[in-house]
């Protein structure tokens, strides 16, 4: 048996039973995407769910949107790998921005009545910031499809044992006919099934899991023998200095990654705000990313724990190659622990996720690409028809792209790294170039754009650097913080320097895209029950942020 | 984009907490029963867990839950100014 095992690696022995389960998910998703394209006509069904659903609706699928492969791979392996610091990425990485999205920023996106993050650096700055800013987004976005293109076909390989170019292409053409079938106006639909077919797959592993090694206690002790040692149980002590798993120093992490890569991440990343921007009214607008901040703040049991649990029951986890990298942690778990049946609830909400994931990543690549670069700069004033055309034509590119990127992820032995590497180079300029145009009036459109451009460029090159060996940074991870952390401080310089010589733009063009112009009402479109204090985004994101910190005192 | 109101009968279609609630019931017989006959090895290899039972259960329960939430608060097709939940 263990030897049948072993020859075979990865393979999970699924049987009728959850083929069956798998099935039922995907023709119910198909059925929707069937059902809403006839039943409903053009532009009404896409924001349907917008309008008709509750506030929990667009929160879990704000969430949702994000629960793909980095979720559930990527913190899982940071999970073996790195121990309880992965906790930072909730925590500190993630709740304190998404609050401070609904709070703060999200009256400038939903005020101003934009349609896309691309769209509002046209209206702040120029139209090469815009530019730039869609060409980056593309780019982006078709890097990301590839991650998530690789971890499904990790999930295929290890369903039928097919070589990873062949799951690669399987992959890539199944997601091919779910985005032609399901179509843009069941996404919501699909994220927030999603969301709960997942937890229905990874609770089983995390309970199974943490009986198998003797309950929370157990799991702490054979923590302790690990390679990890007692250092895997916390998150702040021994941050003073970089020796530790991470290999972060705690200004590392507060300014890199929870302010810089995260707040970057969540507050400028169109599949994530995108949501929040076809919310009814400004209350729900604001609403959605901080209700999607209470599921974030417990998912790490579902993720980290059971990473942990893969590093003290699977042996040999952590090579660098082979079924066993830290990535494979969660299939792992499978393998060993779940029976047919739950397997296959949790085979359905992997390949879901990471179908979901990919599917935006793809709509976001064709949407950017068709509107903000091709309608704007290429082809302007063709009929709606030219436009479906390209956009049809350009999600079949994407996803072409997509393969290829697929094997530059498969490079990487933890693709969180890779991500994290990703969202330092895109994001944290982007984020920049944000906070600062949207808190200081005087930044004028040059200095946007100057300031994207260097911001990017920095962080691209920090990471060629340390690629090639001439910078040194404590670990991958701390390389993007610092990267983050670098590209933000590049861009806020050269915003400054640029905007002593350039002229800014009238105030009048900048009313309701820049804090202190004209204050924009948040009340006015409230709905009665909006005013109970319980559905205040400060009360409830004040909640979120005093939750985060409690966490965090079992495992200082 | 159009406002105008979407037909009940669609709506009520299209209301995720029906498609929830039928996927995890329909899940929670599927994988419950199949976790009645579960074998020796399969309850081993759970480490000693009636895992599919105990799944099953919870999605039945969860599925439920959904269906008659859904029943119990349907949604209107039109979302008008005053009704507090939805």
């Amino acid at each position: 048996m263990e030897t049948v095992a072993q020859t075979t690696g990865l393979r999970l022995n699924l049987n009728a039973l959850d083929y069956t389960l798998l099935a039922l998910y995907f023709v119910t998703v198909l059925g929707i995407g069937f059902a809403v394209r006839r039943a409903i006509s053009t532009s009404a069904d896409f924001f349907l769910s917008g309008r008709a659903l509750p506030a929990w609706v667009t929160g879990l699928a704000f969430v949702s949107a994000n629960l793909g492969a980095i979720e559930i791979l990527g913190m899982a392996a940071n999970g073996a790998q790195y121990g309880m610091m992965t906790l930072h990425y909730y925590w500190i990485g993630a709740v304190p921005a998404m609050v401070f999205l609904g709070i703060v920023m999200m009256p400038f996106y939903y005020g101003s009545k934009v349609h896309s993050v691309p769209e509002y650096l046209r209206r702040r700055f120029n139209a090469p910031a815009h530019l730039f800013n869609a060409v980056s987004f593309a780019v982006a976005q078709v890097l990301i499809a590839g991650v998530n293109l690789y971890a499904l076909a990790l999930v295929m390989r290890a369903l039928a044992g097919w070589p990873l170019w062949v799951s690669i292409v399987v992959a890539a053409a199944f997601v091919l006919v779910y985005i032609t079938l399901g179509g843009l106006s069941s996404a919501i639909y699909n994220e927030v099934l999603q969301f709960f077919v997942i937890l229905a797959g990874l609770i089983p592993i995390t309970v199974v899991g943490l009986i198998k090694v003797g309950g929370p206690a157990g799991l702490l002790d054979e923590v302790r023998q690990s390679p990890l040692g007692e250092a895997g149980l916390h998150t702040w002590i021994g941050t003073g200095s970089s020796h530790n798993p991470l290999g972060a120093h705690w200004l590392g992490i507060v300014f890199g990654l929870g302010f810089v890569l995260s707040f970057g991440y969540w507050t400028t990343n169109f599949a994530e705000v995108q949501r929040a921007l076809s919310a009814k009214n400004m209350t729900a607008a604001r609403l959605t990313p901080i209700i999607g901040a209470y599921p974030k703040l417990i998912i790490p049991a579902v993720t980290v724990i059971p990473g942990l649990i893969a590093l003290v029951t699977v042996k040999g986890l952590g090579a660098k190659t082979g079924d066993l990298q830290y990535n494979n942690a969660i299939p792992l778990l499978m393998r060993d622990l779940l029976p047919n049946g739950v397997l296959g609830v949790a085979v359905t909400g992997l390949m879901a996720s990471f179908m979901a994931g990919m599917a935006a990543n793809i709509s976001g690549f064709n949407t950017v690409f068709t509107y903000d670069i091709w309608r704007a700069y290429i082809r302007r004033d063709r009929d709606d028809a030219h436009y479906l055309r390209v956009g049809r034509i350009i999600t079949i590119v994407g996803i072409a792209i997509g393969i290829g990127t697929a094997f530059i992820a498969a490079g990487f032995s933890n693709i969180m790294n890779y991500l994290q590497a990703l969202f330092a180079v895109f994001n944290a300029p982007l984020f920049a170039t944000f906070i600062i145009g949207m808190f200081w009036r005087r930044m004028t459109p040059w200095a946007g754009f100057i300031g994207l451009l260097t911001g990017t460029l920095t962080a691209v090159s920090t990471y060629i650097l340390y690629q090639a060996g001439v910078l040194h940074f404590g670990s991958d991870l701390d390389q993007s913080f610092w990267g983050a952390g670098i590209a933000f401080v590049t861009v806020a310089i050269v915003a400054v320097i640029v905007t002593l010589f350039t002229t800014p733009k009238p105030v009048s063009e900048l009313r309701g895209l820049v804090y202190g112009v004209d204050k924009i009402d948040l009340t006015a479109d409230m709905e009665k029950a909006d005013r109970a204090w319980y559905r205040s985004p400060v009360v409830l994101g004040g909640g979120a942020l005093a939750l985060a910190a409690a966490f965090y005192l079992p495992f200082l | 984009m159009a406002e105008e109101p979407i037909p009940t009968s669609k709506a009520r279609l299209f209301d995720i907490r029906r498609v929830i609630g039928g996927i995890f019931v329909v899940y929670g017989l599927i994988v419950g029963l199949a976790g009645l006959f579960d074998s020796p090895e399969e309850i081993q290899k759970a480490a000693g867990v009636r895992i599919n039972l105990w799944t099953g259960l919870a999605m039945l329960v969860l599925g439920g839950f959904f269906l008659l939430w859904q029943r119990l608060r349907p949604l209107r097709a039109a979302p008008s100014n005053d009704h507090p939940e939805f």
